[in-house]
């Protein structure tokens, strides 16, 4: 929790924090590559990468990138999932046939064939990267969101409000989609911390953001070829932000599980 | 009466919950011989079915659970047994009929293996032999084709087989005591007669001692020697079945007795009814519980918590203001 | 039989509601669910007619089918003078609405996200509010079923009791002032106290608002204080329909056998009746001729091949069995 608002504290406050030089590789060539971690009050406290640049920085940066992708993606991901999974859940049928063959169909693709085919064929933007990793969490939204749908629509309270003549979209929105949206709430979380991940990979395989724009995906990628035996914190640094990011999301998720379950909101 | 087979003394339930200590059943005592029955009525909060758990022993002191009091099965303290012990009193001693014959089988074993398994741990007999007395138990409990049944699932049964399939089970021991908690709610009201029907008969021929635990006046009724009525985990009245509900004197079992539509009622009449609703059981009123609602209630009531007295007719009547017959002009 | 026909129809009278051979089929896996096999009935204003069965007799299909929730799979139902059946979504959800359903498990008809005060003006809200004053209305209906307006109103329905969230389900039926309550099982989840609460409220509202009501439930004794006529369903199918008044001179075997079961807690030695053979049929392949005959004792060759059709064997009592003959009238 404490990470969590520390990374997206420093994400949103990059530009005002006086950090070192995170992407101007021409003013980087002044700066020494490869320095070491400093330490606090050095002019480059967690070291400088190939082309001199601080990594603090690009650390900083970076989760201003990877995090934005994620809660982007996240977000189309769940208002169109979610979405298409009521209406289907809820209408049943056709409609709902169809849906599930699409859905099943995402699914089935292998998720990183999926992101490099996209990759190759979308601009390397953050906003097309989004909308790629989006592809992803559809799918699971609106398997979830149609299973809770169509257990809440069998609730006799549905029943009871039909019965009082209440029309479907009246059904959909006031009885079944606040019994709905809370279970799709907290799998966006847990989807975030995947999402954070599969940018990383994207990245790191140099199909997500390019440099010198920095992400932790392609930060690490700079680790590749023999570099991070000499110069281990070039990974390990945008490595443990990773780690520590993808931690708290998913415990969040874990305790929103809790705290949101009908169950024990009864007690 | 010979030497009782249980005798529960003084007992208490009591659940530590976050929002506070819950008096599930407060100081509750009452005896059983061997071959008798006992009905415990009351409505959902009373504690009857606490209390048959923890008469069974499934419910015992522990994290979140106190319970006081002594419960002596043919002279053993069921609560004061270790573990080990207390599941060998399982089975041959006592019994239990839970309310649900759909969850108290496990789906995927066959009735025949369900039957086998309490035999061959109780009893050490060989695995044919198990058998045997397995299908001769299916038959006394009244289920055709007792062979064929052994090798079905439960949920190839209906309701009323499966439940005849719990009792065969849980007399597959011969125990001594059988509970049964709502043995018939779950079930449809022709059923219900079957069932009830059959743990009665099993009760005469077995001379086996049974507590019918119930929310169903009628269906405790016929079929008790006594009965016990519960309100908010007291026991209010208790006494020989039948004088007890032909003229109760307690004003809870009179008001419960007349709140029940009677089929000999004209058509459109308004029932007699208990208002308010049944305490918090976290925060019980202090004094007689049904004071709030009693139509008979003094400021006695609201500060006194009235003791169980003996009046004629061999019944104990906790109430300041009993119905006496006196009272009633006959 | 549970046979058909029309013979206890009023075609004369002033009706409500008519209902004509309804049919109400389920698939399930490769066969199909007979729940309703032509069922019809008519109510006139300010009666209330019980529906009686047992689990799995269609009672509940067919209330749902005169709601038109499903609609039926084949069959009329007239509300007035406007047939339900084949309505376009719009008008059929105005004519609907002069019809209400009041469900068995009041705690699960009551969405939990929401409040009572928002609960209970559900109705008014779709339909809009007229010149209501939203407060002093959400505390009229509230006082109206016996709850008071402060204690409950900012509540949810999990903070309720069984009883309380009845009668907000009640309260919430009765906003939209409808000519025709349909009450399926309305008190078998409640405790005997408040069962009685809830049947003298609905007795009360229906003379209040002169009400129609049509009362579905297995309890006999039940059906037989609210209602005015009683129809008594067996596997989809009408057994008899006759006065309540007249319930306990019931002839077809199956009423027979449902009143034989009757649990009564006054008549404490009511273990003498009949003993039951045999279980529900299934509805998938339900017997041929009389669906009754499985379990009957009256049954014939005759009953296998020929279904029984209601007729008229007292005034106003109509049975569908081959072995009743009208008694001699002394």
């Amino acid at each position: 929790m404490t990470w969590l608002t520390l990374i997206l504290g420093a994400a949103l406050l990059a530009p005002l924090l006086p950090l070192g030089n995170h992407d101007d590789s021409v003013a980087g060539l002044t700066q020494p590559v490869f320095a070491a971690p400093g330490g606090l009050g050095a002019a480059h406290p967690l070291g400088t990468n190939n082309y001199g640049l601080d990594v603090l920085a690009r650390a900083v940066y970076g989760a201003r990138t990877s995090v934005v992708i994620a809660l982007l993606a996240v977000l189309i991901g769940t208002a169109v999932g979610g979405l298409v999974g009521l209406v289907s859940g809820f209408v049943r049928g056709t409609t709902d046939r169809v849906v599930g063959i699409l859905a099943n169909a995402l699914l089935a693709v292998p998720p990183l064939i999926l992101l490099i085919a996209l990759g190759t064929v979308l601009d390397p933007s953050v906003r097309s990267i989004a909308f790629a990793l989006s592809l992803l969490t559809i799918p699971s939204m609106v398997r979830l969101a149609r299973a809770n749908t169509i257990t809440v629509a069998q609730r006799e309270y549905v029943l009871a409000a039909r019965a009082l003549g209440a029309g479907r979209v009246r059904l959909m929105l006031r009885e079944v989609l606040p019994n709905v949206v809370l279970p799709v709430l907290s799998l966006s979380v847990v989807m975030i911390s995947v999402l954070v991940v599969a940018e990383a990979s994207l990245s790191f395989l140099g199909i997500g953001i390019e440099q010198p724009q920095p992400t932790w995906g392609n930060m690490i990628a700079e680790g590749q070829g023999g570099v991070m035996q000499e110069h281990p914190y070039i990974v390990v640094v945008p490595g443990i932000c990773l780690f520590l990011t993808v931690f708290s999301f998913n415990l969040l998720g874990e305790k929103a599980q809790k705290r949101w379950d009908p169950r024990s909101a009864k007690l | 009466m010979s030497t009782p087979l249980l005798e529960v003394t003084d007992l208490r339930t009591v659940f530590h919950t976050p929002r506070g200590d819950v008096h599930a059943v407060d100081g509750v005592s009452f005896s059983l011989a061997p071959g008798e029955s006992l009905g415990l009525v009351g409505e959902s909060g009373s504690g009857k079915s606490v209390l048959g758990r923890t008469v069974m022993g499934l419910i015992g002191s522990g994290a979140t659970t106190t319970v006081s009091g002594s419960v002596l099965l043919g002279g053993r303290s069921v609560h004061d047994l270790r573990p080990a012990e207390r599941r060998r009193l399982w089975g041959p001693e006592v019994a239990m009929v839970f309310q649900d014959p759909m969850t108290s089988l496990n789906p995927v074993k066959r009735v025949g293996t369900h039957l086998t398994e309490t035999l061959r741990r109780h009893l050490r007999c060989s695995r044919a032999d198990a058998v045997e007395r397995g299908i001769d138990l299916l038959r006394q409990v009244g289920i055709p084709e007792p062979a064929r049944r052994m090798r079905q699932y439960p949920h190839e049964l209906s309701g009323g087989m499966r439940q005849r399939v719990v009792i065969a089970t849980a007399l597959a021991c011969d125990p001594r005591l059988l509970i049964a908690d709502e043995p018939t709610t779950a079930l449809d009201v022709t059923v219900q007669k079957q069932i009830l029907d059959l743990l009665a008969s099993l009760v005469a021929e077995r001379t086996m001692a049974m507590v019918l635990v119930s929310h169903d006046l009628g269906a405790v009724a016929g079929r008790t020697d006594r009965v016990q009525v519960m309100y908010a985990g007291r026991t209010v009245e208790s006494g020989p079945t039948r004088p007890v509900f032909a003229a109760p004197d307690h004003p809870y079992t009179d008001a419960l007795l007349a709140s029940i539509p009677r089929l000999g009622n004209p058509p459109h009449t308004l029932l007699r009814t208990i208002e308010g609703n049944p305490p918090d059981m976290g925060r019980p009123p202090e004094g007689c519980r049904f004071a709030p609602r009693c139509g008979f209630a003094s400021a006695r009531c609201a500060e006194e918590q009235p003791v169980a007295a003996v009046v004629p007719g061999g019944r104990e009547v906790a109430c300041h203001h009993p119905i006496l017959e006196v009272s009633r002009g006959r | 039989m549970a046979g058909s026909g029309t013979a206890h129809l009023r075609p004369d009278a002033e009706r409500v509601v008519v209902v004509d051979d309804l049919v109400v089929e389920y698939p399930a896996g490769r066969g199909k669910v007979h729940a309703v096999s032509g069922l019809s009935l008519d109510l006139l204003p300010g009666e209330t007619l019980g529906i009686l069965g047992e689990s799995g007799c269609g009672k509940s299909s067919a209330g749902r089918a005169v709601m038109q929730l499903p609609s039926p799979t084949s069959g009329s139902v007239r509300l007035g003078d406007v047939e339900l059946t084949g309505l376009r979504a719009r008008r059929m959800r105005a004519a609907r609405s002069r019809m209400q359903l009041v469900l068995q498990d009041p705690v699960s008809a009551l969405n939990p996200r929401r409040r009572v005060k928002d609960l209970v003006v559900e109705g008014l809200e779709i339909w809009g509010w007229g010149t209501r004053e939203r407060d002093t209305f959400v505390d009229e209906l509230l006082s109206s079923v016996g709850l008071d307006p402060e204690t409950v109103r900012e509540r949810r329905p999990h903070e309720l009791s069984g009883g309380q969230c009845q009668r907000v389900c009640i309260a919430r039926s009765l906003a939209l002032d409808p000519d025709v309550l349909i009450c399926d099982e309305p008190v078998s989840s409640l405790d005997v106290s408040v069962q009685a609460q809830i049947l003298n409220l609905l007795e009360r509202a229906r003379e209040r608002l002169r009400l129609s009501m049509i009362f579905i439930a297995h309890d006999i004794a039940v059906v037989k204080n609210i209602s005015d006529r009683v129809l008594v369903m067996y596997l989809g199918k009408t057994c008899e329909v006759l006065p309540s008044a007249s319930l306990e001179a019931a002839l077809h075997p199956y009423t027979r056998l449902l009143l034989a079961s009757v649990p009564d807690a006054a008549d404490a030695g009511g273990a003498d009746a009949p003993a039951v053979v045999g279980e529900l049929p299934s509805p998938l392949a339900p017997p041929s001729g009389c669906r009754f005959r499985t379990r009957c004792p009256l049954a014939t060759e005759r009953c296998t091949i020929e279904e029984p059709v209601l007729r008229e064997v007292r005034p106003g009592q109509f049975t569908a069995c081959h072995h009743v003959d009208a008694p001699e009238e002394s």
